[in-house]
């Protein structure tokens, strides 16, 4: 077993092959920060925050890419480790429009947080970029090219986590940005707006339509509970303002989606809050409805079904639950036809 | 599900979801697996990227995991059956079948045997119109792997023979030994967040809740004691389909549906429309004033997902946990709390204080819940049932050791057309299905910027050497009519379909796909086929 440890800052710790330093540190709480790390995609190295001192080594290494072996010595808390980091912090931080205060990822943005830890200033760099128009013409994703800072997670979100090969690194140089198969507007590409990318963005350069402007980050609460739509059961947080949704993220680390959620799941919510939902019983009279209290709507159907019960019989009756509620609705609604009622003329519109 | 229940005993997902990352061989039939379910569909292309699997897809229309597939087999709509049957042919003359697995797991193998020699490639590719050679290489693929998985969605069922399309799948991976082990089985996606769950809890005509059968007196009498009282009905219930016929002939007077818009669902909507106008008494509880809800004498307003606590049961069998972020509009109530108040003007005790109690009574009188509470869901994410006792993990894998009907059973099943073929008058077949930004009868999704916005309207796809011979180009206005009705739509001239098929998405109420399907029912599942009927297409005037 000497083979599978390694030493972090002094502690010895064991690994599995394959495991990089990233993750062996990770898994015994040593704290190294990253942008571009993305789990379940392979590792890129392209952020430089990662880098560590490891024994031997001629420079700093990114730790994310770099295998554990056998009796290496890694240092993650190093003077050379944190000039390095801040450099690289400052040199992101320049290198594009990050205007904090009127950024969409003001208080969620990896890059603020690291300026903050490193006390660093923007624009010792400046000059650097290359700046490209807000892209907004879909409904859903807002690209803003002046703050990415070509990490790539939006790339292996697209092609490794989702697989949807939406989206690549394009041009080079100073031009480099992420681009569509031909640099098309996302609405015109391949894009199916499962969203994976703007959850990876660890900036502001990709971002939620539908959210802009409706609450700042520590102005939300966050539930968790499970996407409404299809089979599948995405496990999701809901992130409310005052009991209004502004947006919809994936839980990560959990079955069955492991932090991934499609386009309906995703951007589906706005029906909750729509003008057209029904908000108190309606009861028809003279072939329209008028409003009515629970009281009322509920005596008439007790009344009318017990009337039909008593001259008909109770298998005059039906009723049908729905593939839309919970379980415990569904229970008690078969509870209720089978022994209120007295029949088994209950079913669900899901065999439709 | 029909079928899966007669061969294995239960009819639900026999592996998890997160096994298949880890599937080597994948056969997708029936299944539109990204548009329909497209977090699985992520996992099938990574198992493809990462591990590299192989996928089989069976489909008549060139859906986007056809990309990702090793081989694509394109059967003739209303065909899976002779193409499955023909895989099998092709696994048992090459000697690639499990035959330990065979022999010791299951029965009815020799007549399975027989019946399937007829299925060889040349005349399953006459049936099928898929290339003898195709099938000889995707039996080959899925026979010899170490590990397969089969998984289908509404493309299977939706068929009058959709309950034997079932139990074709179902031969195919007990031959080949892939039941009871990780990564494989047989795998029915289903279409709604909790169909799982209302099977699970008996909003079935023949079942209690955990599929114990109504027929049988002994469950009555548990049930009726669990319920505190003296006996429970005994003459059989109507499925929905049943229901609405009855409603036509007078004899149904009254019906309360709960959260659905099953106009826009229903095979035969005029039938529909004309047996609810039938109906003496109609309930309609729901968030939106539906279509069905219109047609109510009484609507009641109910909470929806985001706004009441619960669990849902997804596809894989696995029990999770809803919770309440923002409150009902006006005076909605979530729906279990007006059951109960409408419970107390029925008679019985209904005194449940919220859904965690509901489900302490669940777990009591449902087996396979019985070690399922919120507490263990809060500390656990999430359980599989079977999940017997509250120390017990949950089930990822089922029959382990053995099927839940103890030997698994073959059926031997025969190639039977659909109820409507193409013919001279009505010379397109039309299929039916599910598009990505759209969902069931688009109540939710319709209301959704951004997913409205991508798809706003119904496309007929159509393939371009038809759209030429009928003149059509893209985006012309098309007339499709069948036997039982017309709509119009926009043409998508493309190659997803094709030639002789037409594909349209059921969500869109002014060309309600519904209008046009054959109400012809699966004599077991009572599904109707959705997935083929006959129709003519011509420019509109
Ligand atoms: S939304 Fe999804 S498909 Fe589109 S670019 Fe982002 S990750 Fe790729
Ligand atoms: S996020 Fe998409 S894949 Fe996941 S449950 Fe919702 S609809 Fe299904």
């Amino acid at each position: 077993m000497a083979q599978s440890k390694l030493t972090i800052d002094g502690r010895e710790l064991e690994f599995t092959p394959g495991e990089t330093i990233l993750q062996v540190a990770w898994r015994n709480g040593v704290r190294i920060p990253t942008l571009c790390y993305l789990k379940d995609a392979t590792p890129t190295g392209a952020c430089r925050i990662c880098l560590v001192e490891v024994k031997g080594a001629r420079t700093l290494v990114a730790s994310c890419a770099l295998p554990a072996a056998a009796g290496m010595e890694v240092s993650t808390d190093t003077g050379k480790v944190h000039t390095a980091r801040r450099l690289n912090v400052e040199l992101l931080l320049s290198s594009g429009d990050h205007n904090c205060l009127l950024c969409e990822a003001n208080g969620a943005c990896g890059l603020q947080a690291l300026a903050y830890e490193y006390g660093v200033q923007a624009g010792r760099f400046l000059g650097m970029t290359q700046t490209y128009p807000i892209e907004q013409d879909n409904p859903l994703i807002v690209r803003d090219f002046s703050k990415c800072i070509l990490c790539g997670r939006c790339v292996q979100a697209c092609n490794e986590v989702q697989v949807n090969r939406a989206i690549g690194f394009g041009y080079r140089g100073a031009r480099a940005k992420i681009v569509t198969a031909g640099d098309r507007a996302y609405h015109l590409s391949d894009c199916v707006f499962c969203g994976q990318c703007v959850q990876a963005c660890p900036v502001g350069a990709l971002t939620e339509k539908k959210a802009r402007g409706q609450a700042r980050t520590w102005e939300t609460s966050k539930t968790k509970t499970t996407c409404p739509y299809c089979g599948v059961g995405c496990q999701m947080y809901l992130h409310t303002k005052r009991g209004k949704i502004v947006k919809i993220t994936a839980a990560d680390n959990q079955g069955p989606n492991f932090g991934r959620l499609c386009v309906k799941g995703r951007f589906g919510y706005d029906f909750v809050h729509s003008p057209d939902r029904l908000t108190t019983p309606l009861i028809k009279e003279n072939g329209s409805f008028r409003e009515a209290t629970w009281g009322e709507a509920l005596d008439l159907v007790a009344a009318k079904f017990k009337e039909i019960m008593a001259s008909e019989g109770p298998d005059a009756i039906g009723g049908l639950s729905s593939a839309r509620v919970t379980n415990e609705e569904n229970y008690l609604f078969q509870k209720l036809i089978r022994s209120a009622v007295g029949t088994h003329n209950v079913d669900h519109c899901a065999r439709l | 599900m029909a079928g899966l229940a007669a061969s294995y005993g239960s009819g639900a997902m026999t592996n998890s979801i997160a096994e298949i990352e880890d599937c080597p061989v994948m056969l997708v039939i029936g299944s539109n697996t990204t548009e329909n379910h497209p977090v699985i569909g992520t996992v099938m292309r990574r198992a493809v990227l990462h591990k590299g699997a192989k996928i089989i897809v069976a489909d008549p229309r060139r859906i986007p995991l056809v990309q990702d597939a090793a081989i694509w087999l394109r059967q003739r709509p209303g065909t899976d059956l002779a193409l499955v049957n023909g895989l099998l042919h092709v696994i048992l003359r090459d000697g690639l079948q499990d035959q330990k697995f065979i022999d010791k797991r299951t029965e009815g193998f020799e007549a399975l045997k027989e019946s399937l020699k007829k299925y060889d490639p040349a005349t399953v590719e006459k049936i099928t119109g898929v290339p003898a050679a195709d099938i000889e290489a995707a039996a080959r693929l899925f026979g010899a792997a170490e590990r397969a998985g089969i998984f289908y969605a509404m493309g299977i069922t939706q068929h009058t023979v959709g309950t034997d399309n079932v139990k074709a799948l179902a031969n195919l991976a007990m031959a080949t030994g892939n039941v009871g082990k990780e990564s494989a089985g047989v795998n029915p996606l289903r279409g709604q967040n909790n169909v799982q769950g209302a099977c699970d809890m008996g909003a079935l005509p023949t079942d209690f809740p955990a599929y114990q059968k109504v027929a049988n007196p002994e469950m009555r009498a548990r049930f009726a004691q669990a319920w505190g009282l003296a006996s429970l009905s005994d003459k059989p219930g109507l499925t929905v389909t049943e229901m609405i016929d009855a409603a036509a002939q007078g004899k149904l007077k009254a019906l309360y549906i709960m959260g659905e818009n099953s106009l826009l669902s229903d095979p035969d909507l005029n039938h529909l429309r004309k047996a609810l106008a039938k109906l003496p008494f109609l309930v309609v509880q729901d968030i939106f004033l539906s279509e069905t809800a219109q047609e109510a004498d009484v609507v009641l307003p109910s909470a929806c997902w985001a706004e009441k606590d619960g669990t849902f049961t997804n596809t894989e069998r696995r029990v999770q946990r809803i919770r309440k972020a923002a409150s009902p509009p006006g005076q909605a109530w979530p729906d279990w709390k007006i059951i109960a108040e409408l419970g107390k003007r029925l008679g019985g005790s209904w005194g449940y204080g919220g859904p965690a109690e509901i489900m302490e009574e669940v777990a009591k009188v449902t087996p396979s819940y019985a070690g399922i509470n919120y507490q263990r869901l809060e500390e656990l994410g999430g359980l599989h049932w079977p999940c017997p006792d509250t120390e017990h993990g949950g089930t990822c894998v089922l029959h382990v050791d053995s099927f839940s009907r103890g030997k698994g059973l073959f059926h031997a099943v025969e190639h039977a057309e659909p109820a409507e073929l193409p013919d001279e008058a009505y010379p397109y077949t039309l299929t039916t299905g599910r598009i990505l930004y759209q969902y069931h009868t688009g109540t939710m999704t319709r209301r959704a910027v951004g997913l409205e916005d991508m798809a706003p309207e119904c496309l007929v796809e159509i393939n371009p050497a038809d759209a030429q011979s009928l003149g059509l180009a893209n985006g012309d206005q098309v007339r499709v009519a069948s036997r039982r009705g017309e709509i119009q739509a926009k043409a998508w001239v493309t190659e997803r379909v094709g030639r002789g098929v037409i594909f349209i998405p059921f969500h869109y109420a002014e060309a309600a796909a519904n209008l046009l399907t054959n109400p012809a029912l699966d004599p077991v599942s009572k599904i109707p086929e959705y997935k083929v009927c006959a129709v003519q297409v011509a420019k509109a005037a």
